[in-house]
C-alpha cells in the first residue's frame, strides 16, 4: 500500500453553543489554505489538493468536514430538528475553526457554497485572510428544481443527491472520478444536502451587497467550470461586474466539483493563482 | 435517435442496474411526437410511438426536437449535457409523479442519454 502524505485528525469543536466532534485532513506546511467543500458532500473532494507536492511545498492544505458530513458529527439533539445552514452559521463555523487551530491570516478557497460564502467572507473578514478563493461562484442561484425531493422517505436519498451531483459534472471529466464524486454525494446523511442547499438556494442570497466587497483587503479570485449549470460561467461574470479587482477564469471542459471531477486540469488551473498569492 | 434507446439501455447492464425494482411506464416528448417506454426491472420492454388515446403514464418528459438533438450530441454543449441543465434553461418539463422520477433519477438519466452512444 502506497501512503499518502494527508494526515486525518479530530477534534471536538465549538458550534452554535455545543459540541460537534470533528475531523480535518491536511498536509504540507506554510500558508494555510483552508479548502471548503461543497453541498452535501465532505472534504474527499480536496484529496488531489492536499496530495500535490507542488502545492504542499508552500501551503498546508486543510479542509474540514463540516458538521453532519463526512467522519464529522452533528451536535447533541440532531434528531429534534432539522438541519439548516445559513450564512450567519457558515462563516462563523468557518472563521471558528481557522481561529481554533491557530491559523494566521489563511487563505481560504471553497467551491459551491464554499464558492458562494467566499463572497460573505470577503465582505465581513477581509482583513483576518490572505486571499479567498471561489470555485463555482455565483451570489445566487434561484431554485430550479424542488429539492425537498432529496429528502423525502419514499425517495433513496444517496441515489437521488448522487443523480443531481452526477449532472452538474462535465461529460470531459474522467468516469473514475465523476463516479466518485458521486459516491461522496451518495454518502450523505439524510436531509443534509437540502439543508446546506438552504443557504444556497434561499437564504444566502448576496446579490444586493457583493458590490461593497473590497479586493485592496483581501484578493478575491474566481474559477469557474463551463460545464456548471447551477453556478455558470455567466453566473460568476455578474459577480466579477460588481466586484472591482476580482480576478476570473473559466476553466475549459469543467464542471461543478473541479478538484475532484478532474483533479489534473484544476490543478493546472490553481496553482498559478497559489503562485500569485505566495508571491504577494 | 429516441427509437433505438430500448436496444442501447437492454445491452448495457450498466444502466440497467440502475433501474431495479422499477416497474413504470412513463412518456418522454420529443417535440409534438409522443413515446411511452415501459420499464421492467431497469430492462425498457416496450417502446411505443404515439398518439395515444388514454394512456396512463407515470412521469412525463416533454422537450423540443432542437433540445433533444443538443441533448444527444456525442460531446453536449454546456448546459445541454444533463436533464437538470435542460430544467435549468426551461427547455424541459417534468410532469406527472415527481416522487417516482426522482427515485429513479439516475437511471432516467442515464436511459435518455444513452443515444450519445449510437
Amino acid at each position: 500500500m502506497k501512503l499518502e502524505p494527508i494526515i486525518g485528525k479530530y477534534g471536538e469543536f465549538d458550534f452554535e453553543k455545543k459540541k460537534v466532534r470533528l475531523y480535518f485532513e491536511e498536509a504540507g506546511s506554510g500558508i494555510p489554505l483552508l479548502c471548503l467543500h461543497t453541498a452535501g458532500s465532505d472534504g474527499r473532494q480536496y484529496r488531489a489538493v492536499l496530495n500535490d507536492p507542488q502545492i504542499t511545498r508552500n501551503f498546508r492544505v486543510i479542509t474540514f468536514d463540516m458538521p453532519w458530513h463526512g467522519k464529522s458529527s452533528p451536535p447533541a439533539g440532531w434528531e429534534k430538528q432539522d438541519y439548516r445552514l445559513t450564512t450567519g452559521s457558515y462563516t462563523a463555523m468557518i472563521m471558528g475553526f481557522a481561529r481554533a487551530l491557530g491559523l494566521e491570516k489563511p487563505v481560504v478557497m471553497g467551491c459551491s457554497i464554499g464558492g458562494r460564502v467566499v463572497l460573505d467572507l470577503a465582505l465581513k473578514h477581509a482583513r483576518e485572510l490572505r486571499a479567498l478563493i471561489g470555485l463555482q461562484t455565483g451570489a445566487f442561484v434561484e431554485r430550479y428544481y424542488d429539492s425537498s425531493w432529496l429528502d423525502h422517505p419514499e425517495v433513496h436519498g444517496g441515489r437521488a443527491c448522487g443523480a443531481v451531483a452526477y449532472g452538474l459534472m462535465s461529460p470531459l471529466s474522467p468516469e473514475k472520478e465523476r463516479w466518485e464524486t458521486v459516491w461522496h454525494y451518495m454518502q450523505g446523511g439524510p436531509g443534509v444536502f437540502t439543508g446546506d442547499l438552504h443557504f444556497y438556494q434561499v437564504e444566502g442570497d448576496i446579490r444586493g451587497r457583493i458590490g461593497e466587497i473590497d479586493t485592496s483587503l483581501c484578493p478575491l479570485y474566481l474559477l469557474t467550470g463551463e460545464y456548471d449549470y447551477s453556478a455558470s460561467p455567466r453566473d460568476t461574470e455578474a459577480v466579477t461586474a460588481r466586484v472591482k479587482g476580482a480576478k476570473f477564469t473559466v476553466m475549459k471542459g469543467l464542471g461543478h466539483f473541479p478538484m475532484s471531477e478532474n483533479p489534473e486540469a484544476f490543478l493546472g488551473y490553481l496553482r498559478p493563482v497559489l503562485a500569485e498569492i505566495a508571491s504577494r | 435517435m429516441i427509437e433505438r434507446i430500448a436496444a442501447l439501455v437492454n445491452a448495457d447492464p450498466a444502466i440497467v442496474r440502475w433501474g431495479r425494482g422499477m416497474n413504470e411506464t412513463f412518456m418522454v416528448e420529443v417535440g409534438e411526437a409522443q413515446f411511452l417506454l415501459t420499464v421492467h426491472e431497469g430492462k425498457i420492454e416496450k417502446l411505443e410511438k404515439g398518439p395515444f388515446v388514454q394512456r396512463t403514464w407515470r412521469f412525463a418528459i416533454r422537450a423540443s426536437r432542437e433540445s433533444w438533438e443538443k441533448f444527444w450530441q456525442k460531446t453536449p454543449a454546456p448546459g445541454w449535457h444533463d436533464l437538470f441543465g435542460l430544467l435549468r434553461r426551461g427547455e424541459v418539463a417534468f410532469e406527472g409523479d415527481q416522487r417516482v422520477l426522482m427515485a429513479y433519477l439516475q437511471y432516467v438519466k442515464l436511459v435518455l442519454a444513452a443515444p450519445r452512444k449510437a
